[in-house]
């Protein structure tokens, strides 16, 4: 993949940057364009989401993913922020029997992986419990 | 809007098929399909084609051209139809409304997917494309990991078990003995799925559908000339699609499917038929959790219930609902473009009365149920018999 394919993502993966709707105030993350929920009418700005949440489903991957091989086998969740929007993200730090529904958790800032050899390392978040 | 009736249906057997290309399984299940409905190929008009991703699979777009060139059909006009896994079932939606509406008369729905050309990792790579590439598969999340994320929590808010989950393998395993174009002629027990190795619990490797290359097509035509080519037309009596968020996140419910509810919703009103009016269904299996969340979502039990429905034995030939007769995705094999087609061949000879060791006894209204991805589309048909 070409490297603007990462950075331009960068303030979204790396501040937890989505955006908040100036005309129904719900919160958008992963970062949208127009607010599904009022769409043309919809006023979008930049919002830096708290890193807070709580754990809504899990599962242990033991057949990664491409390029995650060396993480196997890693927990994979979905997390509900304090400011609504749920997103997935891997569980850090933890052992893969530890890991409950409901489990409090921090984003934080991570090495996700490389595009290949020769390519760009790359970073993003991971959920780690508190 | 006219009434749209299938007069033939054709299909590959499914498997690792190494000796054949993707355009001989093509050419192979249009060639049934065209025999069984008895038209010449003059007759047909416009063909759609239902393929996810030919260019990874094979390294090879506009198979539209492919398809249409090989068949010796130029130049009547081919579409490619894509919805990830659900492209058949789209196709098939897509060719319905073109004779409903009277621009075209015939028309070949055809569905394909040669997945064996490429390594394993290479195709589970390809299949991981119908999931957010941003925000899903970038974090390390895979197909069974999302469907798992689903299965855990359907888990937890209903109590289904994970034995609940291997009986639908072992049931459409059961069922796909009986199906010679089924990719598993073997039967498994609980304990097998149990016991076989973890891919993303709580989902294992028996309750994944496998890759798979195969090819099915139909043909169809305006009801009211139905009756010149077959005696047995089948109707199509309804058909829904839907979409939702491409992430599973997204989604304010992780235990159903929004655009499965939707479409079958659409689909239902259509037909003028309720959940109860259904004799037997195919449904999307591509893991056991999606088979136990379709039967609660297409209105077969209460929410929460698919699990218990399935262990009680209310989903085998048989039982009160038959659910994938031809083995499913399961047993009989998902490539995953084709599938779609195929589940609607599978109701045309259930409702022909045509499927042998594995027919339904008496059965007149069925249904098909194709999702792509995690859930960001769905396509129902209903089908009845035309008499």
């Amino acid at each position: 993949m070409a490297v603007p394919r990462f950075w331009r993502e960068i303030p979204n993966r790396y501040n937890l940057v989505g955006a908040r709707c100036g005309n129904c105030n719900k919160v958008l993350f992963p970062p949208r364009y127009i607010c599904p929920h009022c769409r043309r009418m919809g006023k979008l700005e930049p919002y830096r989401l708290k890193r807070r949440g709580k754990v809504l489903t899990y599962t242990v991957v033991h057949a990664a993913a491409n390029g995650f091989e060396d993480q196997a086998p890693y927990v994979l969740a979905i997390v509900e922020l304090e400011d609504g929007p749920r997103l997935t993200a891997q569980v850090t730090d933890c052992n893969t029997d530890e890991i409950k529904i409901g489990d409090e958790v921090e984003i934080v800032f991570r090495r996700m992986g490389e595009d290949g050899q020769d390519g760009v390392i790359y970073y993003g978040f991971k959920a780690r419990r508190v | 809007m006219r009434d749209v009736a299938i007069i033939g249906v054709g299909l590959t057997k499914f498997g690792e098929l190494w000796d054949v290309s993707f355009r001989q399984m093509m050419m192979e299940a249009g060639a049934r399909a065209i025999e069984d409905a008895g038209i010449d190929g003059k007759q047909i008009d416009a063909m759609y084609v239902g393929n996810m991703s030919s260019g990874q699979f094979i390294r090879q777009e506009h198979i539209s051209s492919i398809v249409a060139d090989h068949a010796g059909l130029v130049p009547i006009p081919s579409t490619r139809v894509e919805g990830a896994c659900a492209s058949g079932g789209l196709a098939l939606r897509q060719a319905v409304i073109a004779v409903a509406s009277g621009i075209h008369d015939i028309i070949v729905a055809g569905g394909i997917e040669k997945m064996t050309d490429v390594l394993t990792g290479q195709a589970t790579g390809a299949l991981a494309t119908a999931a957010d590439q941003e925000w899903e598969v970038f974090v390390g999340a895979t197909f069974p990991g999302l469907y798992a994320l689903m299965a855990r929590r359907h888990m937890y808010e209903f109590g289904t078990t994970e034995e609940q989950m291997a009986m639908v393998a072992v049931k459409n395993h059961h069922n796909a003995c009986f199906n010679t174009c089924a990719q598993y002629k073997t039967e498994i027990t609980v304990e097998d799925v149990l016991k076989s190795p973890p891919v993303t619990s709580p989902i294992k490797l028996l309750d994944c559908s496998p890759i798979t290359d195969g090819a099915a097509c139909v043909i169809l035509a305006p009801a009211e000339k139905a009756r010149k080519f077959t005696d047995t037309p089948i109707m199509v009596a309804g058909t829904g699609q839907a979409s939702d968020t491409i992430a599973l996140h997204g989604r304010s419910s992780l235990t159903s499917l929004r655009a499965t509810i939707e479409a079958a919703r659409t689909a239902y009103k259509i037909a003028g038929v309720k959940p109860d009016d259904i004799d037997l269904v195919e449904v999307h299996d591509c893991f056991t959790i999606a088979e136990i969340m379709a039967i609660e979502d297409l209105g077969f039990c209460k929410k929460g219930e698919g699990g218990k429905m399935t262990e009680q034995g209310e989903t085998v030939i048989g039982g009160r609902i038959p659910v994938n007769t031809s083995g499913g995705l399961k047993g009989k094999g998902h490539p995953v473009g084709a599938t779609g087609i195929a589940q609607a061949v599978e109701i045309v000879q259930q409702l022909r009365g045509e499927a042998g060791k594995r027919q339904s006894d008496g059965a007149e209204i069925g249904l098909t149920h194709n999702v792509g991805g995690s859930g960001g589309t769905a396509v129902v048909h209903v089908l009845r018999r035309g008499d």
